[in-house]
């Protein structure tokens, strides 16, 4: 079966400096795949690149069979790519309401009409609520993002994500800075995910996330060391050597 | 009429013309995060252009059009062709819109030679009307009209349709309109193209109340700058306010300390860039 996402052999050199040193990975449709691996071991470089926010200096990345490595950043969104950033990116001055929809827009084919209103279409407004119902507010729909608690922001973020329908969900440290109910609250939304939802997630909280993923890989120097289940990726020497060296 | 009475109707005219121009500066900069140096060269090359239309025979009002759409053709071309190319490199964007300017005004001069071109008012605009106890010149009033109007189409535009609610976005986060598949680089075009149009429109009907002449860009340009940093970048709200708040001030500070004109322009934007840096409409960046 064809993989959801694939990457082959990917590069990214910034100067001097290989951030990403020849990683290939392949996650099958439907897999929640977890990213581990130490800072500045080239996770975060490797979503950028895989979103098209970076462009590779070599290797290839295939979205269900079909490589998007030339293509913009926004043409992935179209094929059905949708991100959460490690840093909160939102439209902070528009409400919750608005920047769900905006995210519905974003993939609508008629959104370059200039004389379609935007703040009162029925349909987008409906998949608004559905949408800001599904992650548990509802109720701040009117609320200027700029206005909510972080913790809020992050489950608007993966709203915004889960609006789109996407086939293959990249969410980047989506526990970073919450507290323990927030975190309990998010993992809770990660899991009611459609099954039929790709999902690569990058993440520190090993708590939170370990009972999400069905497969892990470990990053370390911009290269994938170990790649298997919870259970072999936790009992292979090489992940403690990377974590507690030696 | 009393020597105020003259200075406010003719500042609330400055000010219908100065929102022309500086609210599609304000929606530049809001959005491709540039100053557009060029910004005063759309408007004197829409005046320069109208007259030229005038001269082959149009009447002021299709002369005004056509110089408008001129423009918006002109603003198009040059995003498309040479300021997308330079994509991320805002200081180069700077420094090129600064080079045209220079080049528009050279080519104005040698089109248009270099002395100033008196604009008829047009026919039956000529006389006054009474407005409340005030009695005002029947064309600075009309482009106050056109103005108001302006100003309304161009907020119903971005706070009740799709391409209005994607400018807001791309001005709010342009990397999150492109995560979520908002075309940006159309949106830069559009809005740029917009915003020349607007100018240009503004630089002709602007003609029987200012003329035409060589400088009139470098004039303009200054005026631009202190509205949207006056009224805060990208906010429309705030480009009209600050447009009547110059044209007030210009007028004003010109009649009665001739000396100190652009003292008294650049104080109030020093004192709102110490107290209020994102302007008086404008939001900080989170």
């Amino acid at each position: 079966m064809t993989p959801a996402l694939e990457v082959r052999d990917l590069h990214k050199v910034f100067g001097g400096l290989t951030v990403t040193n020849g990683v290939s990975l392949s996650v099958a449709a439907g897999e929640r795949r977890l990213l581990i691996g130490p800072n500045g071991a080239g996770k975060t470089t490797l979503f950028n690149l895989i979103t098209g926010d970076l462009r590779p200096t070599g290797g290839r990345i295939l979205l269900f069979g079909t490589d998007i490595t030339a293509l913009a950043g926004r043409r992935r969104a179209h094929l059905g790519l949708a991100r959460t950033y490690q840093i909160i990116t939102l439209f902070p001055n528009e409400t919750l309401r608005h920047n769900v929809m905006l995210a519905l827009l974003g993939i609508l084919p008629r959104r370059w009409n200039p004389l379609r209103r935007f703040d009162r279409d029925p349909a987008l407004l409906a998949a608004a609520e559905t949408v800001l119902d599904q992650v548990g507010l509802a109720h701040l729909a009117l609320r200027q993002v700029r206005e909510t608690a972080y913790g809020e922001q992050r489950r608007v973020e993966i709203a915004l994500a889960l609006a789109q329908r996407p086939r293959v969900l990249l969410l980047d440290e989506p526990f970073a800075g919450l507290s323990a109910q927030e975190r309990r609250d998010v993992a809770a939304l990660i899991g009611a995910i459609p099954p039929a939802m790709t999902v690569v997630m990058i993440e520190h909280d090993m708590d939170a996330a370990l009972d999400l993923a069905d497969r892990i890989t470990l990053l370390d120097f911009g290269l994938v060391v170990v790649e298997g289940t919870r259970a072999e990726v936790v009992a292979d020497a090489r992940t403690r050597a990377v974590y507690l060296g030696g | 009429m009393n020597l105020w009475l003259i200075l406010a109707v003719n500042s609330i005219a400055l000010g219908g013309l100065l929102f022309l121009l500086a609210s599609g500066f304000s929606l530049i900069f809001g959005l491709m995060r540039i100053p557009n140096l060029m910004h005063g060269s759309f408007f004197m090359l829409g005046a320069y252009l109208g007259v030229s239309f005038l001269r082959l025979g149009a009447g002021f009002w299709p002369a005004a059009i056509l110089a408008g759409l001129a423009l918006a053709g002109t603003g198009a071309v040059i995003e498309r062709l040479l300021l997308r190319r330079l994509t991320g490199k805002p200081q180069a964007q700077v420094l090129l819109t600064l080079g045209m300017a220079l080049i528009v005004a050279d080519l104005c001069l040698m089109l248009w030679g270099g002395d100033p071109i008196e604009v008829q008012t047009p026919a039956g605009l000529t006389g006054v009307v009474p407005v409340f106890s005030v009695v005002f010149p029947t064309y600075r009033l009309v482009v106050v009209v056109i103005a108001v109007a302006i100003a309304v189409a161009l907020w119903l535009m971005l706070e009740r349709t799709r391409l209005g609610a994607m400018i807001r976005a791309g001005v709010d986060d342009p990397q999150m309109a492109r995560v979520i598949g908002i075309r940006v680089s159309r949106l830069f075009s559009i809005v740029f193209s917009l915003g020349a149009g607007l100018a240009g429109l503004g630089g002709f009907i602007g003609g029987p109340i200012l003329s035409v002449y060589p400088g009139l860009d470098q004039d303009m340009l200054p005026l631009a700058l202190i509205i949207v940093i006056l009224g805060g970048t990208g906010s429309l709200a705030g480009a009209l306010v600050g447009s009547f708040v110059i044209g007030f001030l210009y007028n004003f500070g010109q009649a009665l300390f001739p000396d100190l004109a652009y003292v008294i322009l650049f104080v109030p934007l020093l004192a709102v860039l110490v107290i209020r840096p994102q302007g008086l409409l404008g939001k900080l960046a989170p």
